[in-house]
């Protein structure tokens, strides 16, 4: 088959938090993902790139069990999160999702308060029971999504008030109150304006310090700045992955050259 | 400037383009009239049905009364039982007094007491029962004419047409005439219209029957119709596997709503009344027979509601480890609030003025009082329209159109209400 570089060359010695084997995804009988194996690192920030439809956000969004949502879609394989298969029967989906955070393409606070959005996860998940506790885990969680000087004294204003830049980080910072340990993100600039796009950028390198970031992206600078692992798909297939700086400088499979010099995608 | 030439040879102003330009500019405001003249000619419709409405109508917000002052013969009523007192001969000493000529005169006498309604007894009543003291004392009331009486003071029977065509003789229009000048008839509004039940006598008969018997079904309607719809609408959308069975479901709730009305009240006949032996024309029968017809409305308008939420909220909330039943009942059910209430809210201004299955399940009974449980017999506001629309009697031809004025302001009111919340609650995601 496809040449796939082996991620066991990890440059830093940080441990493998998510480990995928043979996973194929279908939707129906159209295969979206097609036998992929990928290692994803503990506190490193991961990019997918490729070209649009190639199945960056399906593959993303088995990490968390989220397809579960879509009737048609089926996944083969195996996907270890710490060593424990996410699709074993005993794991419940819901468990899961608090432990594997996302944060969408579109930010898509709840028509709630500032508060009430980011104390949602902690409060269904028993996290935080005191009023004290909660504040605190919201504070901590704006504060980690560098939110907190510009909503703190708003926190009962509507979340769908703020904009789009803080909709995402507010997003982020929903996610984080739960204290995942891998942040999922579909191309989460995607909507954002260059400026807004920094800030986050920003926030996702500092995130890394404490969780396993996984970031779909259709902008390679993007995945250059802020990734250090980076995945290249192709039509459902995992072409390339490897140091994000070896991705760029020196591919080693001719479609992700391709790609990245601009003649596919 | 630069050089610029017309390269293309366009001609904005040449004959081929203009003559295009103007077909399509005629064929626009061809559209816009037509378009014009379809609101116009519904919105006369309109026009016309509430004019004729507010100009039979509107004399039966008013009613004629006569004012008396009416002596309590101690005779004729006992302190120790006043409501078994001979008011109707009370009353007629009162016209007596007003009338000193005819006193020996038994049938002109009878004749006189007939311009008061056959209810004025009971309003003189009710009051000496309310306060036995009143009893041998001269007392002011202010009670109703009969219906004829009534037409007359309002102008609808002419007493220029020959004698033997009109209701009331020359002698009876001159001792009416004579009272006026005595200055003791009024026309006050007519608030009996509200509250008083049926009546056989027009100037007596009121709504308040109808409006109980209407809110007892409402009420049934709505206990029934939310929970039930809203329930079925969350199954089918949120938690049904998509097959064969629940296409089949959809299919049939589709064609459930478009149902002719009369058939649900055939069914009620047969299933309410005949098998499970409920009582007739009671409203709660009523209300459960108009469920039936608000159910498929409120689940069709829910699971629009529902679809509504958008799929991002969804996410957003499974993301963060919430459970199926979380984002429903937590996030996508609280959204949907505002579609389904007014969808509620329509079915609910359609199940008001349903008529037929209500006739089939005898709301249109004669009953004299406003029903004090739901169980009890009663009408409803549509049955009472048909009642007083089908009644002989000139005072009721006003009090129908009176009626369907009153039925039509709560439709009204309760649309505006499903237009104000859809606007009030519309969200911009
Ligand atoms: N819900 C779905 N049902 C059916 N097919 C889907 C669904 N979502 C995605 N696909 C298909 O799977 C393939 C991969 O899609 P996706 O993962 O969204 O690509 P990417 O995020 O890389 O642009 C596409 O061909 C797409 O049409
Ligand atoms: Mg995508």
């Amino acid at each position: 088959m496809f040449d796939v570089q082996k991620p066991e060359t990890a440059v830093d010695q940080t441990a493998i938090k998510i480990a995928a084997r043979n996973v194929q995804v279908f939707y129906g009988n159209t295969q979206a993902i097609k036998d992929v194996d990928v290692d994803i690192q503990d506190k490193t920030v991961t990019s997918f790139i490729g070209p649009s439809g190639c199945g960056k956000s399906t593959f993303l969004r088995c990490l968390n069990r989220m397809n579960d949502t879509i009737d048609s879609c089926r996944v083969e394989g195996e996907i270890l999160l710490d060593g424990q298969d996410i699709y074993a029967p005993r794991v419940d989906p819901v468990q899961l999702r608090a432990r594997v955070g996302m944060v969408f393409q579109k930010p898509n606070p709840f028509p709630k308060s500032i508060y009430d959005n980011v104390a949602y996860g902690p409060r269904i998940h028993g996290m935080a029971r005191t009023k004290d506790e909660i504040d605190e885990v919201v504070e901590k969680s704006l504060r980690r999504a560098a939110l907190w000087d510009e909503v703190k004294d708003r926190l009962d204003t509507p979340g769908t008030g703020l904009s789009g830049g803080q909709q995402q980080r507010l997003c982020i910072a929903r996610a984080v109150a739960t204290r995942p340990e891998v942040l999922l993100m579909d191309e989460p600039c995607s909507a954002l304006d260059p400026i807004a796009t920094a800030q986050v950028e920003e926030l996702i390198d500092e995130l890394k310090q404490r969780f396993s970031v996984v970031i779909v992206t259709h902008s390679m600078q993007q995945a250059a700045r802020v990734s250090q692992k980076t995945a290249f798909f192709h039509l459902g297939n995992l072409v390339e992955y490897g140091d994000t700086n070896t991705i760029f400088t020196n591919p080693q499979d001719h479609r992700t050259e391709s790609y990245i010099t601009g003649r596919i995608g | 400037m630069t050089d610029q030439t017309n390269a293309t040879g366009f001609d904005w102003d040449g004959p081929a383009f203009q003559s295009q330009m103007k077909k399509r500019r005629r064929s626009q405001i061809r559209l816009k009239l037509l378009g014009l003249g379809a609101i116009a000619i519904a919105f006369l419709m309109l026009m016309l049905l509430i004019g004729s409405l507010i100009s039979t109508g509107y004399q039966a917000f008013t009613q004629t009364h006569l004012k008396i002052e009416v002596f309590l013969d101690p005779e004729h009523v006992d302190p120790e039982n006043p409501a078994r007192g001979n008011y109707r001969q009370i009353l007629t000493d009162t016209m007596k007094v007003q009338f000193p000529e005819v006193a020996d005169d038994r049938a002109a006498l009878r004749r006189l007491t007939s311009i008061l309604s056959n209810g004025a007894q009971f309003t003189i009543r009710d009051r000496v029962v309310a306060n036995p003291g009143l009893i041998g004392e001269t007392v002011q009331f202010n009670v109703p004419v009969s219906d004829d009486y009534d037409q007359l003071n309002k102008g609808l029977i002419d007493p220029e047409t020959p004698e033997a065509h009109r209701r009331l003789k020359d002698d009876e229009i001159a001792n009416f005439e004579l009272l006026k000048d005595r200055g003791v008839v009024t026309k006050p509004l007519n608030t009996a219209l509200l509250t008083n039940a049926d009546s056989r006598f027009p100037e007596l008969a009121g709504l308040k029957g109808a409006l109980v018997g209407s809110f007892y079904a409402l009420l049934t309607c709505f206990l029934l119709s939310f929970p039930l719809g809203i329930g079925a609408a969350l199954y089918l959308e949120e938690f049904a596997p998509r097959n064969r069975f629940s296409d089949l479901i959809e299919i049939n709730i589709n064609n459930l709503a478009a149902v002719p009305s009369v058939v649900f009240g055939l069914l009620a006949l047969a299933v309410f009344l005949g098998w499970f032996g409920m009582p007739r024309s009671a409203p709660f029968v009523g209300g459960m027979t108009l469920a039936l017809m608000t159910l498929p409305t409120i689940i069709i308008a829910t699971r629009a509601a529902l679809k509504a939420v958008p799929p991002s909220i969804r996410e957003a909330a499974l993301g963060v480890g919430a459970s199926k039943q979380q984002v429903v009942f937590g996030h996508v059910l609280p959204l949907a609030m505002p579609g389904i209430l007014t969808g509620t809210i329509i079915g609910l201004a359609q199940a008001l003025g349903e008529t037929a299955p209500l006739l089939l399940i005898g709301m249109n009974a004669f009953i004299t009082s406003a029903p004090s449980t739901p169980f009890d017999s009663a009408t409803a506001l549509p049955t009472q329209i048909f009642i007083w629309a089908d009644s002989p009697e000139r005072g009721f031809v006003s009090r129908t159109s009176a009626a369907i004025l009153v039925l039509l302001t709560f439709l009204i009111t309760m649309n505006a209400l499903a237009i104000f919340m859809r606007q009030k609650f519309e969200r911009k995601w």
